[in-house]
């Protein structure tokens, strides 16, 4: 950390989180309505909660931006003392309160607004925040994003993309927009209740492709005019603003930022195989208009934010996929038949084994692409490659738990089902989150 | 700080190595597969070569002498990397130029990697210059070690050896052979020791060669040793059977050699892909990191498929190298590495034939050669099956007589 004590990051957040006595409060469980899906039979329709304005600073000028950390040279696989401080408390996070409440918040297809309030508390948005607009973030830190991905992902993955999805767009913002744009939005995301906000990247089409998008934001006067329908939208009912890709007329695929409240704009729940504590929903767009200022970021700066939104789906990945073989590991040594424990089989231990090499390999290739991005040097090649291992070792290791304890494996009394359901939306999802 | 790429250090010396494995061993490659059995005399210069590295000090442990923790390297603060990456590093390199004669390098033997681990300085001084191949298997066991028959029996200031080794890589070609042999048989795996046994001793002898599915320019010997008197002071490590450490001693060379066979895995794979690559682009089409391989031509998601596995193989592979230099524990890290670099390894040199159809198949392309030289590096070391067990036992904390 360039020219600052290296604690002190770490400790900003601990100080956060003392203050919110969010750990106080980790034992109360208090679940919302059923929010986002109780109304599924209404379908689309406008998002009517109280909407804050977010008072428009204009200002063409280049934002803030978070520096590049510097290379090392030295080959090591040691988190900084800010990682470990910063993991050890998402970690404890996770674990009593995520984990815990998984499963009622898969049942409610939605992620308690105690638990969403508490990530804002310790500042899970600011991290990528520059600090001169009250953020937390001196550097660029793709890994300490992977790290903690991981750490909330340990507890439960649906919750944890409910936690990240504000912060993906505040990162997306502090990362792309302009001057004018981070005056505008960014002030809400530092201030004391951050907004429900959503990065929303998929469309439901087969091979979906987001360099080719179906999204279309059509040039009229000095505005744009977006139609087309989005989907992977999280907790989108609930959203005050939203970052939505589109292909820019003139430009390409392209981030666009598109506060809830725009006319033509609807949501519907769109409750999917997992994730359910994600609230996902599909977003319609019909004659939405926005000014030329909505757009954000060059089509470069698109293409990188589907790089580092496939970082953080991996990172997500390597935490569902490591609650599983833990579960597992304890489950195959005390589970017994033919009078000794299942895990005496090699059928049944080599299972096990092969979990735990892959969940390795792919947990590297990850933070490897994670430090290239935020050295910026070039990572795409690595980036693709951790999203194909997480992709498909993340669900081989997610179909292998249910293997392992069978008929037990299938029925809800045991987590490995909602884990198989959560680490089948690795390689399909794109956008929603971000390191 | 997590940093994965190729320490700034050893870029200059990994450039130099990728250069040799070019000229000296891609370069005679086909030949040497030919002509199985052929000293390849190429390598008696390269061999000089990397001897007066080693001994100028700037060699960053070139060869199998890079296993050897120095004394120097101890309470070093910071992170480290020191001759388990470097002699990674350079096994990859070489081997991406050619796995069979990369095991011919003479003085490079897996005899020297274990004299290197376990030898005493006195030892080590003494066995300087020697060419070291390793005789562990016999022909009525292969992955049980602990079945040793080879016995070693006390005879004054010599032990007398009488047994059959096969699978001894460079058996032929080198100057003295590690064996391993017990004490006592009815001791079990305590009583088993390796003995440095020069090929000069009356009692030891060559007894024929294998003919190969792939490295055949490496030459795989039989040995047979017929009462070897042994000088008492080549044996190894400690000569007390001591029952409590089991087999331990005698296993901690493989912590540091499997991290090694995973890098041959690891360099003889990149070369396939090197090819297949310039295959896939040469035939038009493009390899897109940032389109979802659902939506790229099948040759093209089956390449990024073998590249991330191939990553994945790369850094556990740097990371139980890593994690030696750093003196940290790295059985299990070693056997994962081990583990998937042997069988991606295999995969894709196999994989690539299949995709390149007859050329790949044909002995004009080395596609075939890398798919065949590839499946002995799921073998020996530890087959593929060892390492689960290893790894399966060590995360579930099972013992070798629950998990079997």
């Amino acid at each position: 950390m360039a020219g600052k004590d290296p604690m002190a990051y770490g400790l900003r957040v601990l100080n956060k989180l003392a203050a919110s006595e969010a750990l106080d409060k980790f034992g109360l469980r208090k679940y919302a309505e059923r929010a986002v899906h109780g109304g599924t039979k209404a379908g689309f329709k406008a998002i009517g909660t109280a909407q804050r304005t977010f008072k428009k600073v204009s200002g063409d000028g280049k934002g803030e931006r978070p520096t590049a950390t510097a290379a090392t040279g030295v080959f090591d696989l040691t988190p900084t003392e800010d990682q470990q401080m910063i993991v050890e408390v998402v970690s404890e996070f996770a674990s009593e309160v995520l984990r815990p409440g998984a499963e009622a918040a898969d049942e409610a297809d939605d992620t308690p607004k105690e638990v969403l309030a508490q990530t804002s508390e310790f500042g899970l948005s600011l991290l990528n925040i520059p600090e001169s607009l009250g953020g937390l973030s001196e550097e660029r830190s793709a890994v300490t994003g992977v790290l903690v991905a991981e750490a909330l992902a340990h507890g439960d993955m649906g919750q944890a993309v409910a936690c990240m999805a504000p912060a993906a767009v505040a990162t997306a913002i502090s990362l792309w927009g302009t001057e004018g744009q981070q005056q505008t939005y960014l002030p809400a995301f530092t201030g004391g209740e951050v907004p429900t906000a959503a990065l929303v990247v998929a469309e439901p089409t087969p091979m979906f492709d987001p360099f080719a998008l179906g999204t279309t934001a059509r040039r009229d006067g000095a505005d744009y005019v977006l139609d087309g329908l989005k989907s992977g939208a999280v907790r989108a009912a609930e959203a005050e603003l939203f970052v939505i890709a589109a292909d820019v007329e003139g430009r390409g695929p392209s981030m666009v930022i598109v506060e809830a409240n725009t006319e033509g704009l609807s949501v519907a729940p769109d409750p999917s195989m997992g994730l359910r504590a994600a609230g996902l929903s599909r977003v319609s767009l019909e004659g939405a208009r926005v000014g030329a200022d909505a757009i954000l970021g060059s089509v470069d700066d698109y293409r990188e934010m589907i790089r580092l939104s496939r970082l953080a789906w991996a990172g997500l990945a390597l935490g569902t996929a490591k609650s599983v073989l833990e579960y597992v590991k304890e489950y195959v040594v005390t589970r017994e038949a033919f009078g000794e424990p299942i895990a005496y089989r090699q059928a049944v231990a080599f299972t096990v084994a092969d979990m735990a090499i892959e969940l390795e390999g792919m947990r590297l290739v990850t933070l490897k692409a994670a430090s290239r991005a935020e050295r910026g040097e070039v990572y795409a090649r690595e980036a693709a490659l951790a999203r194909r291992l997480t992709s498909e070792y993340g669900m081989k290791i997610g179909t292998d738990g249910v293997q392992m304890l069978g008929g037990h494996g299938f029925v809800k009394e045991h987590p490995v089902e909602r884990w198989y359901r959560d680490l089948r939306a690795i390689g399909v999802m794109e956008g929603a989150v971000l390191v | 700080m997590i940093y994965l790429e190729t320490p700034k250090k050893f870029r200059g010396f990994v450039r130099q190595a990728h250069d040799v494995a070019a000229e000296f061993l891609r370069a005679n490659s086909r030949k040497y597969d030919l002509a199985e059995h052929t000293y390849p005399k190429e390598l008696d210069l390269l061999a000089a070569l990397v001897d007066g590295m080693n001994e100028s000090g700037t060699g960053t442990g070139a060869g199998a002498a890079g296993v050897r923790v120095k004394d120097s390297d101890k309470d070093k603060g910071g992170v480290r990397n020191g001759s388990n990456m470097s002699s990674v590093l350079s096994i990859i390199e070489m081997c991406w130029g050619d796995v069979g004669l990369l095991l011919s390098m003479p003085r490079q033997g897996l005899g020297n990697s274990a004299i290197a681990s376990v030898a005493t300085d006195e030892q080590l001084e003494r066995f300087k210059g020697v060419w070291a191949s390793m005789a562990i298997t016999e022909p009525s066991f292969g992955s049980d070690s602990a079945a040793i028959k080879t016995t070693a029996t006390k005879d004054g200031d010599h032990y007398i050896l009488n047994g059959e080794k096969i699978f001894v890589t460079s058996g032929e070609r080198s100057d003295a052979v590690v064996v391993w042999a017990t004490l006592d048989k009815s001791l079990g795996r305590a009583a088993i020791k390796s003995f440095v046994v020069p090929k000069s001793l009356p009692g030891i002898r060559v007894e024929r060669l294998e003919h190969k599915l792939g490295i055949r320019a490496s030459d795989t010997a039989v040995i047979v040793l017929d009462n070897c008197r042994v000088p008492a002071e080549n044996l190894l490590g400690d000569p007390e059977i001591d029952t409590s450490k089991g087999f331990a001693g005698a296993m901690a060379t493989f912590d540091n050699t499997r991290p090694l066979v995973a890098g041959m895995a690891v360099g003889c794979a990149r070369a396939s892909l090197e090819v297949m690559r310039d295959l896939i682009e040469k035939s038009g089409l493009t390899i897109d990191y940032d389109r979802s391989p659902a939506t790229q031509p099948h040759v093209v998601a089956e390449f990024l498929r073998m590249e991330a596995d191939w990553e994945a193989a790369l850094l556990m592979t740097l990371e139980a190298a890593w994690m030696a230099d750093n003196r940290q524990a790295n059985s299990l890290q070693a056997s994962m590495a081990k583990a998937k670099a042997g069988r991606v390894g295999n995969a894709i040199t196999l994989k690539c034939v299949e995709l390149a159809g007859n050329l790949g198949y044909s002995e004009t392309e080395f596609l075939e050669k890398w798919a065949r030289d590839s499946k002995i590096l799921d073998i020996f070391e530890g087959t593929q099956q060892i390492q689960q067990l290893i790894v399966a036992r060590r995360i579930l904390g099972l013992n070798s007589s629950q998990l079997k």
